[in-house]
């Protein structure tokens, strides 16, 4: 039945795949080839979607590739699929760290995690920003290093976000309100 | 309200908001979980992202998975993983079905031009909280710059030729996060040692 199998192919790729969205689309794009549930083209499409939608990258493509395969139910049960293993993982991770909270060993290995998981998150960080603030491509088909209108809202957003009372408004209104400024300015 | 629906409708809400991915969702995690819910502190939140990014899985996912667990056990975890990935999921079904043109309009492009620059500026916002919760002193500055300079190679530069049978495994977030986590347990018993036990 193609549900059960759908289920199973995506739990494999949500097991395979470690950190982050990105790293599923080597495994999808093997996934579509071996399957023929969706072409290359329709992949390179649903990169573009789910980076226009929320949601993780992940989970918009196993929504996506399963609809493409099976309709709406195919959509819905590859993305249970895809969440399956990590929901397992990370419950018996939450556990096992809940037992041993009060360990000095425990304490100490994450006391030289965080400093790495902020690292990381950093590393993220300019990846982000090199795709939104750089090297911008124009219209006379050219690029441009540094795209001035995208720099000077991000900088505006994170003045405002950091350091005026507006920072107590919820940063989706933010996101809200950039999202009319890329609007208005034709960005 | 029950725990479980409080978890479920804060998830859906965290989902809808969630724009680029798992690392744009941290602003919004730090107002919805630590700020209003008090669900977690900050240095928590480092934790699960720490935990999130050397599992196997979507860092979003497995983030939300670990907060809920946290909250209500094994069915918090199942009702925040759940309410993370519903809005997404309809959403995409949604433009699936009857948008298929939905990326080629200009509009959506300008308006995620914009959005990306927001999410560049809200999560450098939330990088300095995380850094200045975990990142106190030393020997913790050292493994930032050293994981921070390995991982921005990783994703920027191409391999080096003499090291690129290694390149991909000492760039990956899973053997950095490890040697990290050794470093930390390593850093804490010297000290310990030092002090002979006089901490206690």
């Amino acid at each position: 039945m193609i549900y059960i199998r759908l289920f199973f192919e995506f739990c494999k790729v949500g097991l395979f795949a470690v950190g982050g969205g990105l790293a599923t689309i080597p495994f999808l794009s093997d996934l579509g080839s071996r399957t023929g549930w969706f072409t290359s083209g329709q992949l390179a499409d649903m990169i573009a979607v789910s980076e226009s939608t929320p949601g993780p990258v992940g989970v918009n493509m196993a929504t996506y590739a399963g609809y493409t395969a099976a309709g709406v139910p195919g959509g819905i049960v590859s993305t249970l699929g895809l969440v399956f293993p990590s929901l397992i993982i990370i419950l018996i991770v939450a556990g096992f760290l809940n037992r041993f909270r009060e360990s000095r060993i425990v304490d100490a290995v994450f006391y030289g995690l965080r400093a790495a998981s902020v690292a990381l998150i950093t590393a993220a960080l300019l990846q982000v920003a090199e795709i939104a603030l750089m090297n911008h491509a124009v219209d006379n088909g050219s690029t441009q290093m540094f795209y001035w209108p995208a720099i000077i809202l991000a900088a505006v957003v994170f003045i405002c976000f950091s350091y005026t009372p507006l920072k107590r408004v919820h940063p989706i209104f933010f996101i809200a309100f950039s999202a009319v400024v890329g609007i208005v300015l034709g960005m | 309200m029950h725990v479980l629906i409080d978890l479920y409708l804060t998830f859906i809400k965290i989902g809808s908001m969630m724009f680029g991915g798992g690392y744009a969702m941290l602003p919004i995690l730090q107002r919805e979980v630590v700020e209003n819910k008090k669900w977690a502190t900050t240095e928590q939140l480092t934790d699960y992202y720490a935990v999130g990014q050397c599992t196997p899985g979507v860092i979003a996912v497995n983030t939300a998975t670990f907060i809920g667990s946290q909250q209500a056990g094994i069915a918090g975890g199942i009702a925040a993983t759940l309410g993370v990935v519903t809005i997404p999921t309809i959403l995409i079904l949604i433009i699936a079905a009857f948008l298929s043109g939905f990326m080629d309009s200009m509009a959506v492009a300008h308006a995620f031009n914009g959005v990306r620059a927001c999410v560049t500026a809200l999560i450098l916002a939330s990088v300095i909280k995380l850094f200045k919760g975990s990142v106190k002193d030393w020997p913790t500055r050292i493994i930032y710059i050293v994981v921070l300079a390995l991982a921005a190679a990783g994703n920027f530069l191409a391999a080096p030729e003499r090291l690129s049978h290694v390149w991909g495994i000492v760039t990956s977030p899973v053997f950095l996060v490890i040697i990290s986590g050794l470093s930390g347990l390593l850093i804490k018993s010297m000290r310990r040692s030092k002090k002979g036990g006089a901490e206690e």
